[in-house]
């Protein structure tokens, strides 16, 4: 019996060890560069999160927030929770599937996750806004610049006035 | 010596406009207020812009480019008076052919200024000149029909002062001129070929972009040119006692007639390809014989001009009634508001509407544009009667040398 | 006066005068009389841009520069700088992505110098239903006007200047005012351009725009980082149409409309560079252009990057 799970354990560990050991080279190999983005658009006095929630324990269960946060109601990923994503040591970190922690810099890791071949097109400057130099320095945006991560979907927007109609030209 | 002679001679024919009865100086004083009318209105324009047609984006082109091309087929058919004439020796035609090529000259003259008041910035027109500018040649068909057009006129003019100088002188004029009214023969057809490429080579309008297009041309030039003609022979006979035998009007008026035919012909081709073929390039079609959307300005313009030319065409091609005044008349003048309408608008704005992007504009012209236009057929109207008043009395022989 | 000429007949004129009676002499015929420095006549006789040597270009510029600041009471730069080398530009636009915000058409005013009255656009956005047609010109809306976009059921396709390789308005000027640069940009010369509006008739695209008025705009709102063939200040009657920001890209900038779209549906870049995103778009993508039947070969490709 105790054999038997100690070998479950062990090789829970290797597979464990190995996924994130291989992650960690993909995405090494996948991410040549840093990219160049603008701060993450946090809510004004909203960072950085341990300002509040250094100390406070983590409440893994799902639930109506209330006390704080209460404009977060999840629609993105059906039975999703806050720790998906968010670390719940330390809150001013991202937490990767692998376990990896990431800042709120590199947020796109985070999404690349899932959406790879979005992930894919973003790299290439194709899936986007870019600014700067078509042959040089590029800005990218971050996901969550266009995508707000809790509704991603995007924002309607109010349209800029139609032309004026020829006859209306004088 | 030579030259004061020459200007002497000049002013000998130019006292000749100046002659005339209380009717001809009313005359000259209204078509000077057309005129006088249509430059201020001009200048106008020149100001303000373009912005005061009703020319936008979407129908760039109107009344002035419609007129232009209507009138460029008025010019061609200078010839069909020449091919019987002088080819075939038809003598009653021969006698009177010389105020066709007055009427071409007057006609391209009008092309000119109706194009020079189209443009944006008419004072760079010598930008579009061979050596001087930098003409678009052969690439550009609008740098071809500047050169043709000029080339047309430039060889009436002197085919015009050449015969006047040897009848005036008492002289044969075929013997030597010969050679250059045959050469006429192939440049009038090429300045409506050329006109009409200038549309067919456009494929972003799928209207114009038909072959049938300059064989369209050509068919009813041959019928509102010479339509024009009988009506000014008429009045030329009525007005200088003159004689013009009227075997050579019954005999245009069966030409016209035949031009006619063909022109009815190609139009119904025309229209079975488009309509049953029913492409996205049925639109503009549509657009002008049915209208689109709701949008029918053009629709009984276009149907107006289709019954008439057919009345027209029965008219001129049975005996009866071509040979009889009245309806003569009729027939011509139904038949030039045909073509007038078909050549005219009727073939600019269903370039246009709708437009590349399929947004239709539907084009009134303004009263400014109306106003400049009549000036131009005012203008039209006092060069061709100078040039008769001048020309006549030496065609007559009652100026001599 | 300084400057007494006689005449043959001894008749004493002073210039003056006899430039008034001439200037009389000509009111008729709507010259500016203002104008009678010889800076008119430098301008009407200015030469084709493509005709000019280095040195001819800058006086032009600089002539044209002091005029600009006196109309607009502010210094406006007029750049001319060439092609770059191996470059062939390229434009993308996702319709997958596009929301029809028209936030495009105004950036592109707002860089490209546009007259604000009477209006000019150099981008159209087109609206069309989700459904049995499509891509059906006939049955676009250009003057769509929702409370928000993208609406539900639609989508929506700018169209601009599509830069062709084998384009038909330059076929038709008759002045060689609009050529193709080695980049693939078309640009118009505007002191050349005589407005007889053949290239309009022929652009399959309705890219092309006319100044029908004389082209108004307030100083302030005037971009003064201008390049001679792009958005430097227009005439009345003459053609302008969007030249992909050449003062910007030929600068290594992007062009406005790209670094305005809220979605990031528009991409630019260099086609003889296999690591570009437009290139990258072309490879990867479904890819089309507009009208290709009529052999134009834009150089704007629209794509769909994904379906959803």
């Amino acid at each position: 019996m105790g054999s038997k799970k100690k070998s479950f354990l062990l090789s829970f560990g290797l597979f464990l060890f190995l996924l994130l050991f291989s992650n960690a080279e993909a995405v090494e190999q996948d991410i040549p560069k840093k990219f160049f983005v603008p701060p993450p658009p946090f809510s004004p006095g909203i960072y950085p999160c341990s300002q509040c929630h250094a100390g406070m324990p983590a409440n893994a269960k799902p639930r109506k927030l209330e006390m704080m946060h209460q404009d977060i109601v999840l629609k993105h990923m059906p039975g999703g929770w806050c720790f998906n994503c968010h670390n719940p040591d330390n809150r001013d970190k991202l937490r990767l599937a692998n376990g990896q922690l990431i800042s709120f810099e590199e947020s796109y890791l985070l999404c690349g996750q899932c959406h790879g071949t979005v992930f894919r097109d973003w790299k290439t400057g194709l899936h986007g806004k870019r600014t700067g130099m078509w042959n040089g320095e590029k800005q990218y945006l971050l996901c969550v610049h266009c995508h707000w991560p809790h509704e991603p979907t995007f924002r309607q927007l109010q349209p800029m006035p139609p032309p004026a109609r020829p006859s209306n030209i004088k | 010596m030579v030259q004061a002679v020459a200007v002497k001679k000049f002013f000998i024919v130019f006292r000749e406009t100046l002659r005339g009865s209380n009717k001809y100086y009313a005359w000259l004083a209204f078509l000077s207020f057309l005129i006088l009318l249509g430059l201020s209105a001009y200048i106008d324009q020149l100001n303000r812009g373009l912005i005061s047609t009703a020319m936008r984006d979407q129908v760039s082109w109107g009344m002035y480019i419609s007129n232009f091309t209507f009138l460029v087929g008025v010019a061609a058919a200078a010839v069909y008076l020449i091919i019987p004439a002088y080819v075939y020796k038809f003598k009653p035609i021969k006698e009177v052919a010389l105020f066709g090529e007055l009427l071409a000259i007057t006609a391209i003259t009008m092309c000119i200024l109706f194009i020079m008041v189209d443009m944006g910035q008419p004072f760079r027109v010598w930008h579009i000149l061979p050596v001087m500018g930098a003409m678009n040649f052969p690439s550009s068909l609008l740098a071809w029909d500047v050169l043709v057009l000029n080339g047309y006129l430039t060889l009436n003019i002197i085919i015009v002062f050449y015969v006047l100088y040897r009848i005036s002188h008492g002289k044969d004029y075929l013997p030597s001129i010969w050679p250059l009214i045959i050469l006429s023969i192939p440049m009038a057809v090429s300045i409506h070929t050329v006109t009409a490429f200038l549309y067919n080579g456009l494929p972003a309008r799928p209207f114009w972009n038909a072959s049938i297009v300059a064989p369209r041309f050509i068919a009813s030039a041959f019928c509102s040119g010479p339509a024009l003609m009988l009506i000014i022979f008429q009045i030329i006979r009525k007005i200088w006692k003159l004689d013009i035998e009227n075997r050579a009007i019954f005999k245009i008026a069966e030409l016209v007639a035949y031009a006619m035919a063909i022109n009815l012909f190609l139009l119904g081709a025309e229209v079975f390809k488009e309509f049953y073929s029913g492409t996205i390039h049925v639109y503009p079609i549509k657009y002008l014989y049915f209208g689109l959307h709701g949008h029918a300005n053009l629709v009984p313009w276009i149907w107006a001009a289709t019954v008439l030319n057919i009345i027209a065409f029965i008219l001129l091609l049975l005996p009866k009634t071509r040979e009889n005044f009245l309806t003569l008349n009729m027939g011509c003048a139904f038949l030039i508001i045909g073509v007038y309408i078909e050549k005219g608008m009727g073939l600019v704005i269903p370039g246009f509407v709708p437009d590349t992007l399929g947004e239709i504009y539907e084009y009134i012209p303004t009263m400014q544009e109306m106003v400049v236009t009549v000036g131009i057929w005012a203008a039209g109207a006092l060069m061709y009667t100078l040039l008769l008043k001048a020309t006549i009395p030496i065609y007559t022989g009652k100026v001599k040398f | 006066m300084s400057k007494i000429r006689s005449n043959p007949s001894g008749v004493k004129l002073d210039r003056r005068t006899f430039l008034k009676g001439a200037a009389l002499g000509l009111a008729g015929t709507a010259l500016p009389l203002d104008k009678t420095d010889a800076s008119f006549w430098e301008a009407f006789f200015q030469k084709h841009f493509r005709e000019m040597n280095d040195d001819e270009k800058k006086k032009v510029i600089q002539r044209l520069e002091k005029e600009y600041e006196q109309k607009y009471k502010k210094a406006i730069h007029i750049g001319s700088e060439k092609p770059m080398p191996g470059v062939l530009f390229g434009y993308g636009l996702d319709l997958s992505r596009c929301i029809g915000c028209r936030r495009c058409v105004y950036a592109c005013v707002k860089e490209n110098n546009q007259s604000i009255d009477p209006q000019v656009h150099w981008i159209t956005v087109l609206r069309f239903k989700k459904g049995e047609k499509w891509i059906d010109l006939e049955e676009s809306e250009k003057y769509y006007n929702p409370q928000n976009v993208p609406e539900p059921g639609y989508f929506y396709m700018p169209v601009q200047c599509q830069q062709c390789e084998n384009p038909p308005c330059v076929r038709a000027c008759p002045t060689q005012a609009t050529w193709k640069e080695p980049d693939g940009i078309i640009v118009i010369d505007y002191n050349w351009c005589i407005g007889c509006r053949y290239c309009m008739a022929a652009c399959p695209y309705g890219a092309r725009r006319f100044n029908w008025g004389e082209p108004k705009r307030p100083a302030e709102e005037i971009n003064p980082n201008t390049h001679y063939l792009g958005n430097r200040p227009r005439y009345k009657g003459v053609v302008e149409k969007c030249t992909f920001c050449v003062q910007r890209t030929r600068n290594g900038r992007y062009p406005a409309c790209v670094e305005i779209c809220p979605v990031g549906a528009r991409k630019f870049g260099n086609l003889l560079d296999p690591q570009s995103e437009i290139r990258y778009a072309i490879e990867h993508k479904r890819v089309f252009r507009l009208k290709e039947d009529l052999n134009t070969n834009p150089k704007f490709y629209y794509f769909f990057a994904y379906g959803r």
